[in-house]
């Protein structure tokens, strides 16, 4: 069992959460959805798993690099 | 004869010292609004005035009518200027503002209104005789009905939000299960970014060229062309190289074309700065995208291969001057020019990077100009766009306009933020580029052969 703590890859913030703690992930499922410089960037998990833990809430804030999310494989 | 006596400048960063740069070499007063992410930024310093609107985010600034309404009418303003992005295709924001006694400084209202939804601008454009290519109009909620939609015009489509712009939105569809997923995401996007739902279909041309008409038209029924720019280098359906005038294009093939979009939008009475926009296919044939009612981005290399001071006309034009007076005589080519967008992206996977500017030395040379609002030192903020400086290159011929061009951006001292100069270098560089082959695909195609490793 990894755990995978998934990084925004931008600066900006979290415009949608779309995946809810204790949800199933197929890979490549879209766990939420940063939003910077009138993008949206999407943070996908890549291989799969099970959402342990949101560490962000939408409207807040997110730097490069942040965990922003971590997932049980 | 007298232009306007105060204009506010409802925008931000390159596009807002462009158009002061205009106003005060008309002698006009000025009045520059700003967000509390921009404040001591380096543009307000060209404006005779200078107000605070809102904070940083754009709807409480840059999109905040109210705020810029009241600003205006404190200063005893008598025209507004919007720029290109936020506000500038609001025809409810245009008509307030004429409705508060100020001049908008773009076309009446109700064109904003006939050409920002884009499929009645194709219905407009085919009605009036300019050639539209196949798609639909705005799609029904019912799948089978999208479904048929999509097979009237033909594999692959292209879904595209009816109220959209900018590239945001854009989903291609080439087969009918991608089709039902395309439409809903792209109608997502497009409530978010232009909140309407509402989308439409238009066959996607493999390889295409994007080519546009500057068109300029007085408030006395007159139209003229500037010649035309290609757009066709683009990331994300968003340009990042333009050029002017379209390269390996006869004159005979597009001359024509020019005067004709410019005889009819002359006859329906379009009455100030805009832009149509066409896809030239492989086999030579335009087809009417939109159009921009608005002044555009990449104006710059029209004014550098004309020499005609774009800004000032469309000032001049909504303040009643006849096309008489702002063009006396046709527009000339001279030499070529390019534009290359330096954005605060990763290079790579295109990604937004904001940053502070630790070091910020645009290029100083011979035939190069640099448009930007940021200064040494500035942030780049997450709020706004990602464009940090517009490099501007014009040569006595095309081969010298990317030559000054690659130089410039290779001197070009920027850290801080990651940057896409290599990206722009390496396609400038590209032997397609330099042949003048140059199709919406060609940026991804030289990217992707610099960095063959793909990023997991």
């Amino acid at each position: 069992m990894a755990t995978i703590e998934v990084q925004s890859v931008v600066t900006g913030s979290v415009w949608k959460i779309e995946a809810a703690v204790g949800q199933r992930l197929e890979p490549g499922d879209v766990i939420m959805i940063l939003e910077s410089m009138k993008m949206e960037i999407p943070v996908i998990a890549e291989d799969g798993g099970t959402l342990r833990e949101l560490r962000v809430a939408e409207g807040v804030p997110v730097t490069e690099g942040q965990v922003v999310a971590v997932v049980e494989e | 004869m007298a232009v306007f006596s105060k204009v506010v400048v409802a925008n931000r960063g390159a596009v807002a010292a462009r158009v002061l740069r205009a106003l005060n070499a008309l002698g006009v007063h000025s009045l520059a609004v700003y967000s509390d992410a921009d404040r001591g930024a380096p543009w307000l310093g060209m404006a005779s005035e200078t107000a605070h609107i809102g904070g940083s985010p754009a709807r409480e600034s840059y999109l905040n009518q109210e705020a810029i309404l009241e600003a205006a009418r404190h200063a005893h303003a008598d025209a507004l200027h919007p720029g290109y992005g936020f506000l500038s295709e609001n025809a409810g924001f245009a008509a307030r503002v004429e409705e508060c006694g100020l001049r908008f400084i773009g076309p009446s209202p109700r064109w904003i209104d006939a050409m920002g939804h884009k499929t009645r601008a194709r219905v407009l454009a085919g009605e009036h005789g300019l050639p539209v290519g196949h798609g639909s109009g705005v799609l029904p909620a019912e799948p089978d009905a999208i479904l048929r939609a999509a097979e009237a015009i033909g594999y692959p489509v292209l879904v595209k939000p009816a109220a959209g712009g900018g590239g945001i939105g854009m989903l291609p569809a080439r087969t009918p299960e991608q089709l039902l997923a395309a439409v809903e995401r792209a109608a997502s996007m497009a409530e978010r970014g232009f909140a309407s739902r509402e989308v439409y279909l238009e066959r996607l041309v493999d390889r295409p060229r994007h080519v546009e008409i500057q068109l300029l038209g007085d408030r006395h029924g007159r139209v003229a062309h500037v010649f035309e720019r290609d757009c066709s280098v683009q990331r994300r359906h968003q340009k990042i190289l333009e050029e002017a005038a379209a390269p390996n294009l006869a004159r005979e093939a597009i001359d024509p074309l020019l005067e004709r979009v410019a005889a009819t939008f002359g006859r329906l009475g379009y009455d100030n700065l805009g832009t149509v926009e066409m896809l030239l296919a492989p086999d030579g044939e335009f087809r009417f995208l939109e159009m921009n009612t608005r002044l555009q981005v990449e104006h710059g290399v029209t004014e550098e291969v004309t020499g005609i001071d774009l800004v000032a006309a469309q000032v001049r034009s909504a303040a009643g001057a006849p096309l008489t007076e702002v063009l006396p005589d046709a527009p000339r080519l001279r030499g070529h020019a390019i534009q290359a967008r330096v954005y605060a992206e990763d290079p790579k996977r295109f990604l937004p990077s904001p940053g502070r500017l630790v070091e910020f030395e645009p290029p100083v040379a011979r035939g190069i100009r640099v448009d930007t609002g940021y200064a040494a030192g500035r942030e780049v903020t997450p709020h706004y766009d990602p464009l940090v400086a517009k490099v501007i290159a014009h040569g006595a011929s095309r081969a010298e306009a990317i030559d000054r061009l690659v130089d410039a951006l290779a001197s070009f001292r920027i850290s801080g933020i990651k940057h896409n100069i290599p990206a722009l270098v390496a396609i400038l560089d590209s032997g397609e580029f330099r042949a003048g082959d140059v199709h919406t695909g060609l940026a991804a195609e030289v990217v992707a052969r610099a960095a063959p490793q793909p990023v997991t």
